[in-house]
């Protein structure tokens, strides 16, 4: 594949340099001029776009950028200090960081208008060479809405995810290799790059280290995202056959009454849930009153007992969301089957398990896996019931015995503001769902094999 | 053989109904101690241990509406909101799924790879550098809705799978023949392809306009220290971890109240638009 990808950055070059070569004085003008060529080729509007983008990108990278890149090798190396009574700030390391990426950024974006700009101005010669004409500039505007209509759709999309995910999320991956934490806080004091220190940390085990504390959080992570996937998948799938089962009155009720759950917003269901089974909660209080147990039982502070309750309430929050998707699918099982199946003795729970179980197992198989990577980062669940509680002195950073990855990484960035560490367990996340995902999907029954039950 | 079929179907009814009192439960409970009254001669305004009342009165709603409260505010402040955030991402993630699912362009498998690999990355992980962004033109604090408002519709385009499976399922046929008789893509978007989508478009705007409803957390952290930029899940969460003492835990529930019946009767109304949109996305994935 590098192969194949250094041969075609060859051929590109080759391009280049017979555009230069062959084309005329717009052309070769074109190649520090953006968009010249077009422009003296009557071709107002590209023309104007290629030397507007540049002009841009240009001024961006002389007037902030270039002071920013220059400091990013070390993130800054003034130090906010007095002078006097005066406060003189220094370097601001995030400010360098972040900006310094975007130069980067910047200077990429430059080759590549540059690259479309030569292909642009060998494209015009080659038309006018055939004797053909340019298009009009009225024309150009309005393919944007028939031709080109996708990067007009795209435009503002890209723009949003690309300020607002990507950018962040390139500045935290590099944040991953910097000692960015509460004691060294921009604009105050400057953060550096550190290399791998932190994934050490992460991995090294002992009393200063990270690495009893990811492995517990990491292993019930895994195991809250098996159990709440699997459980409510099957229970809503059974709960969708007993309701929808010939004969079976009031289906209509008894869906509405579930569907609740996911109509009422979390934040107050859950919220409350959380109170009910506290331990001056009424499920205690009543308990209590029936002289059932002599003492509450402490449901959200016992570890163990923690982790059962939040598997059991999810399922009170996955059961209807399960029992929609399953009802629409069930219809789409062929009678037939059940029917030769009925003809040949066979029971409800064998009819459920041979037929119900592999077609919804077959259809279902990349939802499960997108359940399943979204609860590996179910924040909602986690926080409103528990806060990841209860804490526990052996692990570190205040993660809790329920803490997930994502709600250890919000701890830390809230209540601990240790970032460095914050950006190693995100791209931990990352790792751990993308690994998952990727086995996952070269399992399913429905990749491997398209045509089955078709 | 029937008396069989007869003793199956009563235990299904026994495990119905047996489910609905577990299902109902929870909001029985809301709704009564949310009628509690404030009367500490009365009773006791923190949790108590049982669930009906001994006076019904409609104290925690009034104390939400007075003014000791920025409650009305803070209502006003999810709404606007959820309506710019749900209309705003609407037109955005038709946009998104117009191009990917109707056009072919260089570096569309790229881009649609790409996002992939985006969404794969921990929403909160950015929360510090959205935090700086958003300070450096003045939308935290004060500013925190629009603020708001722009992060979550900025980011919608990522959300665009199960709108582009639904356009998928438009017979191509349908663009070929307009585009034959000279309509413009533009014109075959907005003419033909939204409104032969209505379900996935009430779909799309429901889902979008509830979410707001639940973030808490973001919300929190931008509108830091500023009361007046709080919204009704930061204020609910806050009410419910505060200490009971003062009767925040009775104010929660009336609150919760408030936010769960408009917004519960708005998706009971567009369920089947919903059912549609979580049935067609989960089996194309």
């Amino acid at each position: 594949m590098i192969k194949k990808l250094i041969e075609a950055l060859l051929d590109d070059i080759k391009e280049i340099g017979t555009t230069f070569a062959e084309g005329d004085i717009k052309t070769r003008l074109s190649f520090v001029i953006f968009g010249l060529g077009p422009l003296l080729r009557g071709q107002i509007v590209k023309g104007l776009a290629y030397l507007a983008a540049e002009a841009g990108i240009i001024w961006y990278i002389a007037a902030f950028g270039w002071t920013y890149l220059s400091k990013l090798k070390t993130l800054g190396t003034i130090e906010t200090h007095k002078e006097g009574r005066i406060t003189v700030y220094g370097d601001n390391s995030f400010l360098i960081l972040l900006f310094g990426l975007l130069t980067i950024i910047a200077v990429i974006a430059l080759i590549f208008i540059w690259r479309e700009n030569v292909r642009e101005n060998h494209d015009e010669e080659e038309t006018l060479k055939e004797g053909k004409e340019l298009p009009s500039n009225r024309k150009v505007l309005s393919s944007l809405l028939d031709k080109n209509f996708d990067k007009t759709l795209l435009a503002l999309p890209v723009t949003g995810i690309f300020v607002f995910t990507v950018l962040p999320i390139l500045f935290m991956i590099c944040v991953a290799f910097t000692n960015y934490d509460k004691n060294h806080q921009s604009p105050t004091n400057l953060f550096t790059w550190v290399g791998l220190d932190n994934f050490r940390q992460l991995f090294k085990f002992g009393s200063s280290g990270f690495g009893t504390t990811f492995l517990a959080v990491l292993g019930w992570t895994m195991v809250w995202a098996f159990f709440a996937t699997f459980i409510d998948y099957f229970l809503g799938m059974a709960v969708a056959v007993m309701i929808n089962k010939k004969g079976i009155r009031f289906k209509k009720l008894w869906r509405t009454i579930l569907v609740l759950t996911i109509a009422v917003p979390q934040i107050v269901s859950l919220l409350y849930i959380s109170k009910m089974f506290a331990t001056d909660g009424l499920v205690n209080g009543y308990l209590l009153k029936f002289g059932l147990i002599k003492s509450a039982i402490p449901f959200w502070s016992d570890p163990m007992l923690a982790r059962i309750m939040i598997i059991v309430i999810n399922i009170w929050i996955g059961i209807p969301y399960m029992m929609l998707i399953a009802t629409g699918l069930l219809m789409n099982i062929p009678a037939e089957l059940y029917e030769s199946a009925k003809m040949d003795g066979a029971n409800q729970v064998q009819m459920f398990r041979h037929i119900t179980l592999p077609y919804m197992l077959f259809v279902t198989g990349p939802f499960l896996l997108t359940q399943f990577t979204g609860n590996l980062n179910n924040f909602n669940v986690i926080y409103l019931l528990n806060r990841g509680g209860p804490q526990s002195m052996k692990m570190a950073e205040n993660a809790g015995r329920t803490d997930l990855l994502v709600t250890w990484l919000y701890k830390m960035t809230v209540n601990n503001t240790n970032y460095k560490m914050a950006s190693v367990i995100g791209i931990m996340v990352f790792l751990v769902t993308a690994i998952t995902s990727l086995i996952v999907y070269n399992m399913l029954p429905s990749v491997k094999d398209e045509e089955g039950f078709q | 053989m029937k008396r069989k079929e007869q003793i199956g179907n009563a235990i299904i009814y026994v495990i119905l109904v047996l489910m609905s009192i577990i299902w109902l439960f929870p909001f029985f409970g809301l709704i009564m101690q949310s009628f509690r009254s404030y009367d500490p001669k009365v009773e006791y305004g923190g949790m108590v241990d049982y669930i009906i009342p001994h006076r019904f009165s409609l104290d925690n709603y009034k104390f939400l509406f007075s003014g000791q409260t920025n409650f009305l505010r803070w209502y006003g402040n999810t709404l606007t909101i959820a309506v710019f955030v749900s209309l705003f991402s609407t037109a955005i993630i038709l946009c998104v799924s117009y191009a990917l699912s109707r056009m072919r362009f260089k570096g569309r498998t790229f881009l649609m790879r790409f996002w992939l690999i985006l969404g794969m990355f921990p929403g909160f992980l950015t929360m510090i550098c959205l935090y700086f962004l958003l300070k450096s033109v003045g939308l935290t604090q004060e500013g925190a809705i629009p603020g708001l408002i722009l992060i979550s519709v900025a980011n919608s385009g990522m959300g665009y799978y199960v709108c582009k499976g639904y356009f998928d399922t438009i017979p191509k046929s349908l663009d070929e023949a307009a585009l034959i008789d000279g309509a413009s893509r533009a014109r075959i978007f907005f003419t033909m392809i939204v409104p032969l989508s209505k379900p996935i478009v009430i779909y799309t705007a429901l889902t979008t306009f509830l979410a707001p409803w639940c973030d808490y957390v973001f919300a929190s952290y931008v509108a830091f220290g500023h009361d007046k930029s709080y919204n009704v899940a930061v204020a609910l969460q806050r009410w419910v971890f505060t200490n009971d003492y003062q009767g925040y835990f009775t104010r929660f529930c009336a609150g919760g109240i408030l936010v769960a019946v408009p917004v519960t009767i708005l998706f009971m109304w567009l369920q089947k638009y919903y059912v549609e949109g979580v049935t067609g996305g989960a089996v194309k994935g």
